[in-house]
């Protein structure tokens, strides 16, 4: 039972990188709209950019997730 | 919506919405079918049933075609038809097949030239080999009772694997020894060198687990998702209370909306990887860049 308790806790606990991959997706798009906003003929590259990026940062995020999985149904 | 013009995202430009629409459409049946208060695990779908089996003859393993193994046929039969027919009546004013066609190949081409040069033109074709794989096993694993196996781990760590031991040969064939240099930027000073050295090995060695960690992360917890909210849906229109059954039209229209940035993101991580893939290519194609 305490075992049980613990994984939910830890499960709970790894997700917090979640967290910081919204403080980056925040500060990545914030950068996306200035840089757009003072060039706009630049936007359609900008928007690649962005959304190479958003996909690379989004990951780093998931990655806590993948390990919350990874303690709540592989242990 | 905003207009996505003279974008690289070209073929994203069609409304997500309608489709998606149809795909939660189509799913509810099954959704409400499995009724009542209990919740199917949403981790379910990930399981890997077998189709039929079979043994290895030689070592004895179990190599059973499974669902993964079916949809990963699929997914290589399905762009393999729509090329062979778009291109099969080649006209100067492109049909609809035909343009999808010339139209992926373009997308995949300039990536390439635009990302390692000329060098990497005789890697294209399993690039786009690639490219095509996991882009369509993204999209078929959006249809309703179908199968993901993009996000088995086992299955994108093999591709990330298999890129990076290419990748390191393909660099130690074309500069020897030099490739060394890979792990020493320009103009580090000599006292951090070797901690900088180490560090770069570090970072090279961890690419084929971000590479394949990444698609199967998002796959995985995409799909979750909708699965977790699918099943609120199904545990509100369950309990037969007049009260809550309205509320289900919520985690319906989230289902929805998820399902349109599902198709995204499926879209996305195929690019990424692809682009990933070219990135680490011109690393050991074009040293010191």
């Amino acid at each position: 039972m305490e075992t049980e308790a613990a994984k939910l806790i830890a499960a709970g606990l790894a997700v917090a990188p979640l967290l910081g991959a919204a403080v980056g997706l925040g500060v990545l798009f914030s950068g996306i709209v200035n840089s757009m906003a003072r060039n706009p003929s630049m936007s359609g590259e900008l928007r690649a950019i962005a959304f190479l990026y958003f996909a690379l940062v989004e990951a780093t995020g998931l990655f806590g997730l993948v390990v919350a999985f990874l303690i709540l149904f592989a242990f | 919506m905003i207009k996505l013009n003279k974008n690289k995202f070209g073929f994203l430009n069609n409304n997500l919405v309608l489709p998606s629409m149809i795909i939660t459409l189509i799913s509810f049946p099954f959704l409400s079918y499995a009724g009542g208060a209990s919740m199917h695990s949403p981790i379910e779908q990930f399981v890997v049933k077998k189709i039929f089996e079979i043994q290895d003859p030689f070592f004895g393993y179990d190599i059973s075609f499974t669902n993964a193994s079916l949809f990963m046929v699929l997914a290589s039969i399905v762009p393999l038809l729509i090329l062979t027919m778009g291109v099969r009546y080649a006209e100067m004013i492109p049909g609809k097949l035909q343009s999808i066609s010339e139209m992926l190949f373009e997308f995949v081409e300039n990536l390439l030239i635009e990302n390692t040069g000329n060098a990497g033109r005789p890697y294209f074709s399993f690039i786009f080999t690639l490219f095509l794989l996991i882009l369509f096993g993204n999209l078929l694993g959006m249809l309703p009772y179908s199968y993901t196996f993009t996000s088995q781990i086992i299955i994108t760590f093999f591709m990330a694997i298999i890129i990076f031991i290419s990748v390191t040969v393909i660099g130690i064939f074309r500069h020897g020894f030099g490739f060394l240099s890979l792990f020493l930027p320009s103009g580090t000073p000599l006292v951090l060198q070797p901690l900088l050295f180490v560090i770069e090995l570090i970072s090279y060695c961890i690419r084929p687990i971000s590479l394949s960690v990444r698609l199967f992360a998002n796959m995985l917890a995409g799909h979750t998702l909708l699965k977790v909210f699918g099943g609120l849906a199904v545990m509100l229109i369950g309990s037969g209370s007049v009260f809550l059954m309205p509320i289900a039209i919520l985690p319906i229209g989230a289902i929805i909306g998820m399902t349109a940035l599902e198709v995204l993101v499926a879209v996305l991580q195929a690019y990424v990887f692809t682009v990933l893939t070219c990135i680490y290519l011109n690393d050991a194609l074009n040293l010191h860049h």
